[in-house]
């Protein structure tokens, strides 16, 4: 049956739309991509020649090297630490039913409503008022708080993917709970552990607005050192620094996709 | 509602003798379960006896279920005692309980391939490398899938995930087996064919086991008794032939199988037997369910279809009737008629394949004889 007209101009639309919000939401990604390619030391787009210096140079800016190392120990610590807790909070929130259960929910993932400034101006406050140096346990503390939600939420999603049929039936085979957990529940659990470790790490290694509060010059991580220095100078080396975090995290997203299947981890597929 | 002997354990029958009693696989004494304000279980006591398959069929939410969890050791009862070969179980954990569960979905861990699952029972309970081996070989072969040890469940078809999660629940010898709707997600021809097996291995094994069902076919091809439970209660026990033919009331009668109910007139009780007239029609009927009703008082009688036949001459007309359609079931025809005496208006009767599609055309006009004394009568609900 031939298709109508009026059809076909519908689908060509519908491209085109699908297309236009594609092209809109990867512009920035791209204009920094060729940006970081510029020859010339300004900040320009579109660029006349093409050098591989500013990525140079952004390897070798002590700044940045101490931002990249300050950032890999808060995110490490703090993506881990949320990761124990955000897990124990799911597998509470799964299993039992408590009084206040609703209102432990809410607080857990209020950090959502809340602005990231509103916590690094509290941990500020609070680290001043207890008298603390501005060290990393206040970074990793602030952060923990942060990425929690986030955690929650990808434990809490594959725990109920999870059937709880798969545990009784372990159970009436003679596991006590305690090798229930080891052999059957958190092996099942591994995609949503690591997506949910990932996904801390990412929104962690990227955190600004709450960090600017809480480091100091010695501590600062990658995003604010990248601040202090578009603040005094303006050449590409930034945008260098942007393709490579680009980069770095696509393939990091891609390989956990390939052997924990993320996908299956970000909607519940089953709803008992 | 009353229980009838057998499925009540008097006071005596609790005794630690009775339990000890080698015939006796699984006793629940007076358990009862609420969720809530809902009581899935009333007040329920049942002797499961060693090596038989006894089911529990009833409705969705009627508590069967609920039942099967408190003997795995899933649910806690709120009151009443469970034991499990002599032993007291009612707050022993599941881990504990040496029973063997095959759920609906059957429930393979889908981390371990298919030699992994059957022998995780036995890595639980330490046994020897060598042993394992050993009794999973064993066990795929009772099953008929040796050679796929490694295969993950998901490779596997409906069928074998079903095999290898029978085989996971026997290899640890379990003392009860726990059957929950386990047929319910294959097709028709695949059903019938495992359940054949199903049963051969029981037998074959002798393990006592628990069959839950809400499907009254299965039940009654497979069960050595049939528990039929509505409501959080028992409602009849005994073998498939008795809940079939002497349904204790209204609600087993229509549950378990095909059933017509016809208004029918009850002329007097002798005895054990009562005498109901129908039509032109006397049937003998167990005066049992019909304590209490006046002589030429009107009753609900239940008739199987194929407890009904089309009046030749000379036989005593119990309905008239117009038949309404015809549904060939390749042994046998279903005719469905119109007939007034019945309380639905419809009368469902299986007659033979000659008769059924050439004679008894949509239209016809046709006297409905009873077949024999088979019938049974209840007081109107």
């Amino acid at each position: 049956m031939p298709r109508l007209p009026s059809q076909w101009r519908l689908r060509l639309l519908g491209g085109i739309t699908v297309s236009a919000i594609l092209g809109f939401l990867l512009l920035p990604a791209l204009v920094v991509t060729l940006a970081a390619f510029n020859s010339r030391a300004i900040l320009s787009f579109p660029p006349e020649a093409w050098s591989w210096r500013w990525f140079a140079k952004a390897l070798a800016y002590e700044d940045f090297q101490a931002g990249f190392r300050n950032g890999l120990i808060v995110t490490g610590w703090a993506s881990s630490i949320a990761l124990v807790v955000g897990a124990a909070f799911a597998l509470a929130l799964d299993r039992y039913e408590f009084r206040f259960k609703r209102t432990l929910e809410a607080v857990l993932l209020s950090p959502l409503v809340v602005p990231h400034f509103t916590v690094g101006l509290g941990f500020l406050i609070l680290a001043a008022q207890l008298g603390m140096a501005r060290g990393y346990a206040v970074i990793v503390a602030c952060h923990v708080v942060l990425v929690l939600p986030f955690v929650l939420r990808s434990v809490y999603i594959s725990l109920r993917n999870l059937d709880p049929r798969l545990e009784l039936a372990a159970a009436s085979l003679g596991a006590p709970p305690h090798r229930v957990l080891t052999t059957v529940t958190l092996p099942l659990l591994v995609p949503g552990l690591v997506s949910g470790w990932l996904f801390a790490a990412i929104l962690s290694f990227n955190e600004f607005t709450a960090s600017l509060f809480v480091t100091v010059q010695r501590t600062q991580t990658l995003p604010v050192a990248l601040y202090n220095y578009v603040r005094e100078y303006a050449d590409p080396s930034m945008a260098a620094i942007s393709v490579m975090y680009i980069v770095v995290t696509a393939t990091l997203l891609t390989l956990a996709n390939v052997f924990f299947g993320l996908a299956k981890v970000l909607n519940v597929e089953h709803p008992r | 509602m009353s229980i009838p002997a057998e499925a009540t354990l008097s006071a005596a029958a609790a005794t630690p003798a009775t339990r000890a009693n080698g015939d006796i696989a699984v006793v629940l004494d007076g358990v009862t379960k609420r969720f809530g304000k809902l009581t899935a279980l009333d007040d329920v006591s049942l002797l499961v006896r060693r090596g038989e398959l006894m089911t529990l069929l009833g409705p969705s939410g009627c508590g069967k279920t609920t039942l099967l969890n408190l003997v795995g050791g899933f649910l806690m009862p709120d009151s009443g005692e469970i034991a499990i070969d002599g032993q007291r179980m009612t707050d022993v954990p599941a881990y504990r309980r040496e029973i063997g569960i095959m759920f609906q979905n059957y429930a393979l861990f889908p981390h371990m391939n298919v030699a992994a699952n059957v022998g995780y029972g036995l890595r639980m309970r330490r046994v020897a490398k060598a042993e394992i081996a050993r009794r999973v070989a064993e066990a795929l072969a009772l099953i008929k899938l040796a050679g796929l040890e490694d295969r993950r469940p998901r490779q596997l078809s409906g069928g074998q995930q079903q095999r290898v999660a029978l085989a996971r629940a026997l290899v640890i010898r379990p003392k009860v087996l726990l059957l929950d709707e386990p047929f319910s997600a294959l097709d028709r021809n695949l059903r019938a064919s495992m359940q054949v097996e199903l049963k051969e291995i029981q037998r074959k094994l002798g393990v006592t086991t628990i069959f839950v069902t809400h499907d009254q076919s299965e039940a009654l091809s497979l069960s050595d008794r049939i528990a039929v439970v509505a409501e959080g209660r028992i409602r009849q026990l005994g073998p498939p032939d008795e809940i079939y033919r002497r349904p204790v009331d209204r609600f087993v009668a229509s549950f378990v199988g095909d059933v017509n109910v016809l208004r029918a007139c009850l002329e007097g009780i002798d005895g054990a037997i009562a005498t109901v007239a129908l039509g032109a029609a006397r049937v003998k009927v167990p005066s049992r369910t019909l304590q209490g009703a006046a002589s030429g008082s009107i009753v609900d009688l239940f008739v199987r279809p194929e407890e009904l036949r089309p009046a030749e001459h000379g036989m005593a007309v119990a309905a008239d009737g117009i038949v309404a359609a015809q549904s060939y079931q390749g042994a046998h025809v279903d005719l469905y008629v119109d007939a007034p005496a019945a309380l639905s208006g419809r009368v469902l009767l299986r007659v033979p394949r000659h008769e059924g599609m050439s004679l008894w055309r949509p239209g016809a006009r046709i006297g409905i004889a009873l077949a024999a004394d088979e019938a049974i009568a209840f007081k109107p609900a």
